[in-house]
């Protein structure tokens, strides 16, 4: 079953709505949280991965819009700046997920969106602010 | 029968001379042997980009009118040294702006610094000047408040009293609970990871071991122009242990250099915001090696298997100038991902570019290739390991 992540705005309204519940009852979707942010009269950021049909996922998201959740791929929302990336591999050891690796024997760092979780880690190891993240 | 500079030279004339990196050398060697392959080949050329926070710039602005003598210059707020002639100044790589939050908030971002100042004029971004003056007879202007640009001034000279450390520290965290963060990057507990900081067998004065071709004058590659060896760098200190193969053990010789600013790259000079540590300039730095005899070619020809770093806990040891290490790991082993200390398989992350050295070792021999850089004879050497030179401590002497 194909599993995608993304990232979840909620309004300040909707904090108090168990949304995620919603997701698992109503549209069997498998959830895990990957990250988030949520505190009272605050709008909240949830990074998540979803596990499901596409027919599921696809209604689930239509759900979010319903409700008025925000919600886009985590991918659009982390990114590597190859062109700020001096390829010094500081992150490398810093990201658990193995998102940032080296390639050898070039020694030039890659990443792979698709194995981020958006955790932060990298943020403060790059000393050349390469990695960006927009939520 | 050994060559010379001059030789060289007129081969980089005729379009004959025969240039690899200090990569490519190490296979050359390996098979066809030193002594084919110091007839075969004229130059081997070596790259580093890494980290170095000796670094900064002399700037001349050019008088304003009315004239003024500057006593304090901040650029994009970044404090600049002023105590030079009226109009001239001194960014330093480290310095951070005058509000900086510094560590009270640790750890601090060190979001910009003097090493962005000098990547933003490289870059060719308007730089904001604010001078104050206590005002002379000749230099009669207060307080001058402008933008400036690298295209107007009269000369920029990036200026660095140290560089190209000759090997360098690999880092851990042995006795620390909490997550350090030092100018070796981020140290996690525990022997969480290592970090290190050096290109290795690319590394200018690791395939130069004995100084005998680089010194004081030395042509170079310097941030994307054109730049010289001006002297030994700060805390040169060429009289360490050494391995059979004549490479120091631990950090040894180091290079001070300068070049035209005007000339440089934004993608060679880049400020760099250590966390909880500070702002640094990433500089980087190509040494051509002539190949005058058998033994500076074998001395090119040494590889990441055979360059050996100590490792230093930065938790105590370093802090506290506590000598020794952890023991020595080579960079084929830094480079793998993982090294063993102790019995512990420890992740290791580098701080220094190889992939960018590679570059930097890459376009250099283009340059020489196309007649467009031609080597020099240096005018003077700097000191080798018989000067018996050491880094030493700070004799403090208390006053009370």
């Amino acid at each position: 079953m194909p599993s995608r992540k993304f990232v979840l705005t909620f309004p300040r309204s909707l904090v108090g709505e168990p949304i995620i519940y919603r997701l698992v009852k109503d549209h069997d979707l498998v959830v895990n949280i990957l990250r988030a942010s949520v505190s009272p009269d605050e709008a909240g950021h949830l990074v998540l991965e979803i596990t499901g049909t596409e027919p599921r996922i696809q209604a689930g998201l239509e759900y979010l819009d319903r409700v008025g959740v925000g919600w886009q791929p985590l991918s659009k929302d982390v990114t590597w700046r190859e062109d700020l990336c001096t390829h010094c591999t500081a992150c490398v050891s810093a990201c658990p997920t193995g998102a940032l690796t080296v390639e050898r024997p070039s020694m030039r760092v890659r990443f792979d969106e698709e194995k981020c979780i958006a955790c932060e880690l990298c943020l403060p190891v790059c000393s050349y602010k390469a990695v960006e993240l927009h939520f | 029968m050994p060559k010379t500079i001059r030789e060289i030279n007129e081969k980089i004339r005729k379009g004959q001379v025969v240039v690899v990196d200090a990569e490519e050398i190490i296979d050359i060697v390996a098979e066809r042997g030193p002594e084919r392959a110091a007839r075969e080949v004229d130059v081997v050329t070596t790259g580093t980009f890494g980290p170095m926070c000796s670094s900064g710039a002399f700037l001349n602005t050019g008088h304003t009118k009315p004239r003024s003598k500057f006593t304090r210059v901040t650029l994009n707020g970044v404090t600049a040294y002023a105590g030079l002639a009226a109009v001239d100044i001194y960014i330093g790589a480290t310095e951070l702006p005058v509000d900086d939050p510094e560590n009270r908030i640790f750890p601090g971002r060190f979001r910009y610094g003097g090493g962005h100042v000098i990547e933003d004029l490289v870059a060719g971004k308007d730089i904001e000047l604010h001078a104050t003056a206590y005002g002379t007879d000749c230099y009669p202007l207060k307080e001058v408040h402008s933008w400036i640009n690298l295209k107007t001034l009269n000369q920029a000279v990036l200026t660095n009293p140290r560089n190209a450390y000759q090997n360098y520290n690999v880092a851990v965290n042995r006795d620390s609970k909490r997550v350090l963060y030092t100018y070796m990057g981020v140290l996690q507990p525990n022997l969480g990871n290592a970090n290190y900081c050096s290109a290795g067998q690319l590394s200018p004065l690791l395939n130069d071991p004995f100084y005998k071709t680089i010194g004081i004058g030395t042509r170079i590659f310097l941030g994307g122009g054109i730049g010289y060896v001006w002297w030994q760098g700060t805390q040169h200190a060429p009289a360490v242990k050494r391995a059979e193969n004549g490479v120091p053990l631990v950090p040894a010789g180091t290079l001070a250099v300068c070049g035209d600013l005007k000339q440089m790259d934004r993608a060679w000079l880049r400020g760099a915001s250590l966390v909880g540590y500070g702002v640094s300039l990433a500089v980087g730095v190509g040494i051509p090696i002539p190949i005058l005899d058998v033994d500076i070619v074998k001395h090119c020809a040494v590889s990441d298997a055979d360059l050996l770093a100590p490792v230093v806990d930065y938790s105590t040891d370093y802090p506290q100038c506590i000598p020794g290490n952890l023991g020595w790991v080579t960079y084929r082993e830094l480079k793998s991902g993982k090294i063993n200390i102790k019995g512990k398989e420890v992740p290791t992350a580098g701080l220094s570019s190889y992939a960018k050295a590679k570059e930097i070792a890459t376009i250099l021999k283009e340059w020489i290739r196309k007649g467009q850089f031609f080597l020099t004879e240096p005018v003077a050497p700097i000191p080798g390991p018989e000067s018996g030179q050491t880094f030493n401590p700070f004799p403090m002497r208390p006053v009370t």
